[in-house]
């Protein structure tokens, strides 16, 4: 318990990051009608793609010769960065598709 | 270069602002798809300056940026090519599969983390989180694809099922609780791969109708994942992006829940749709089912003023997105008044109906959402049901015993004509029978959605 209050106390910075993120994460997407639905739970999906940075600092933490781990790290890149890239792609392609068209002759 | 940290916060700084902006923009529909496009700025910019700002430079790093730069090229180009090249329809589960790569990544970052970790117990709890929350996500997500794409059929449940989640879960909190104590890997592999084992049992009792709200909290879950990675690394952009994307996933899982008039508990431990509830609620309608011929329904629809077409699930599965949009330029350059009311739910996920139809080209002001859609039933001709069933299903508003009751529904019996284009007389995911059916004013038109259109148009064609 001591410990969880210093590690709280020690980081109070992102303690307070964490809990306003809570309330800026749901006032963000407060009104979204639910056409958007769709796009915007893969558009969050996306976004929480940034742990391949989390995969790129345990790569560079990691003991050059430690293979094993340098290979766990490089599937955490590829994973990560599936999830950014594909993401984002994804939601752009739906995105698109919402875009004003040019109304056709009859 | 001692200034190189500070560059890299700002980095970050800016990194968080996009998400956060994007995600508003993504909120409304004209700014979404720009919104979508500066939180990828953001990112880029988030992976570049860790690439360069972050470790030290020295020459045992080449071959550590070597494995990153190949990673990153990999899995880019992997994404990238899955991403454009899927079918519209396999949106949800594509989805489901990126974010359990995702939820993937954390627990790989918690495993390799117990390797570095040192004293500090609080700082391994974090770490120990993020690896948890990662592998149940992970294992859960990629399930949720396979039974969205079908390689899973059925739901799978056994007797005392919860009890033996619970334990496995209590398994779960154990050998994380162990792995935090005795600060080695060993304890840590096995938490891990207990974790992955709830995922799989977590989602495999879920219905497919479930499976939006599933992946919804799923979603959330990596976020969670990703939250206390970034508290472990003390990394703002990931804490950020994290906590955002949790919280944002929540609320989300919590609306659609709410459109279905369903608890997430009751989603997740599910009462709902076992054979007990179905038999009990479908005994007492009586009457008789009217069928109508295609080139009945066809002159029906043809002299018809205004009709509303009320696309569902069957529509997707029938991939008819293209074919309704051809009925309704066919009806409408016969002078009749055609839009489309959209359930909340219809589809496989919320919105997910409006993106099908956006894929047809058809226009955004034709799609009326429930509240806009119901006071115009009225004055509606025919009502159009394309492979919908619970979301117009009376028994909501009627029978308070009724599993779906007090879901808002669209009020489809309040048109002149109802015209129920459908496979069968099946229920549907609620497992009900459905009073509409058996209205006066309702038509069945029985046969696969897409050749049932094709079937109207070829006859309005001849009229």
């Amino acid at each position: 318990m001591e410990q969880l209050i210093a590690f709280a106390g020690s980081n109070i910075q992102m303690v307070y990051i964490l809990i306003l993120s809570v309330f800026l994460g749901v006032v963000v997407i407060g009104g979204v009608p639910s056409v958007l639905h769709t796009p915007l739970m893969s558009g969050a999906n996306a976004i929480h793609g940034v742990v391949v940075v989390g995969a790129i600092i345990v790569v560079l933490k990691t003991d050059s010769t430690n293979y094993a781990a340098l290979c766990l790290g490089f599937l955490a890149v590829v994973l990560g960065t599936l999830n950014v890239v594909g993401g984002f792609a994804v939601t752009d392609r739906m995105l698109e598709m919402f875009r004003p068209k040019k109304r056709r002759a009859p | 270069m001692h200034t190189d940290g500070y560059v890299l916060d700002l980095c970050y700084l800016v990194s968080s602002v996009t998400f956060i902006a994007g995600l508003r923009m993504m909120s409304s529909p004209k700014t979404a798809r720009n919104g979508n496009l500066i939180a990828a700025a953001g990112m880029l910019l988030a992976v570049a300056a860790t690439l360069l700002l972050s470790g030290d430079h020295a020459s045992s790093e080449v071959l550590k940026l070597a494995i990153i730069i190949a990673g990153i090229t990999l899995g880019g180009v992997a994404g990238w090519i899955v991403a454009r090249s899927v079918k519209m329809t396999a949106m949800p589960q594509l989805v489901s599969l990126f974010n359990g790569m995702g939820g993937g990544c954390a627990a790989i970052i918690g495993l390799l983390e117990f390797g570095h970790k040192g004293g500090d117990a609080a700082a391994r709890s974090v770490v120990a989180a993020g690896m948890i929350i990662g592998g149940v996500s992970f294992a859960g997500s990629v399930i949720a694809f396979l039974k969205l794409s079908g390689a899973i059929k059925r739901p799978f449940r056994m007797p005392g099922y919860n009890i033996v989640n619970g334990a496995v879960l209590a398994g779960v909190l154990v050998a994380a609780g162990l792995a935090v104590v005795a600060a080695t890997s060993a304890p840590a592999y096995i938490a891990l791969a207990v974790a992955a084992l709830y995922g799989v049992l977590f989602v495999l009792p879920i219905g497919g109708a479930d499976m939006p709200v599933v992946i919804s909290l799923l979603n959330s879950f990596t976020g969670l994942a990703v939250a206390f990675s970034g508290l472990g690394y003390n990394n703002q952009a990931m804490l950020t992006g994290g906590v955002l994307v949790g919280a944002a996933g929540t609320f989300l899982t919590i609306i659609m829940c709410k459109a279905m008039n369903r608890s997430l508990v009751n989603v997740v431990f599910g009462a709902f749709g076992s054979p007990v509830a179905a038999a009990a609620a479908g005994t007492s309608i009586k009457g008789s089912v009217k069928d109508i011929s295609v080139s009945d329904a066809a002159v029906l629809l043809n002299y018809a003023s205004k009709v509303i077409i009320v696309p569902g699930y069957g529509l997707a599965v029938a991939q008819a997105q293209h074919a309704v949009h051809e009925l309704e330029t066919a009806l409408a350059a016969k002078g009749v008044n055609v839009s489309y009311a959209i359930h909340p739910v219809a589809g496989r996920m919320p919105g997910h109906m409006n993106v099908l139809l956006a894929e047809a080209n058809v226009d955004y002001d034709k799609l009326l959402d429930m509240e806009s859609a119901n006071p115009q039933f009225a004055t509606t001709d025919v009502a159009l049901v394309v492979g919908a069933n619970d979301v117009v299903n009376p028994a909501a508003r009627n029978t308070a015993s009724s599993p779906i009751y007090g879901m808002p529904i669209l009020d489809v019996e309040s048109a002149r004509n109802i015209i129920i284009v459908k496979r069968s007389m099946n229920t549907g995911y609620a497992g009900i029978e459905n009073e509409l059916f058996y209205n006066a004013k309702a038509s069945m038109l029985f046969g696969d959605a897409k050749q049932v259109l094709a079937g109207l148009i070829a006859e309005l064609k001849k009229i």
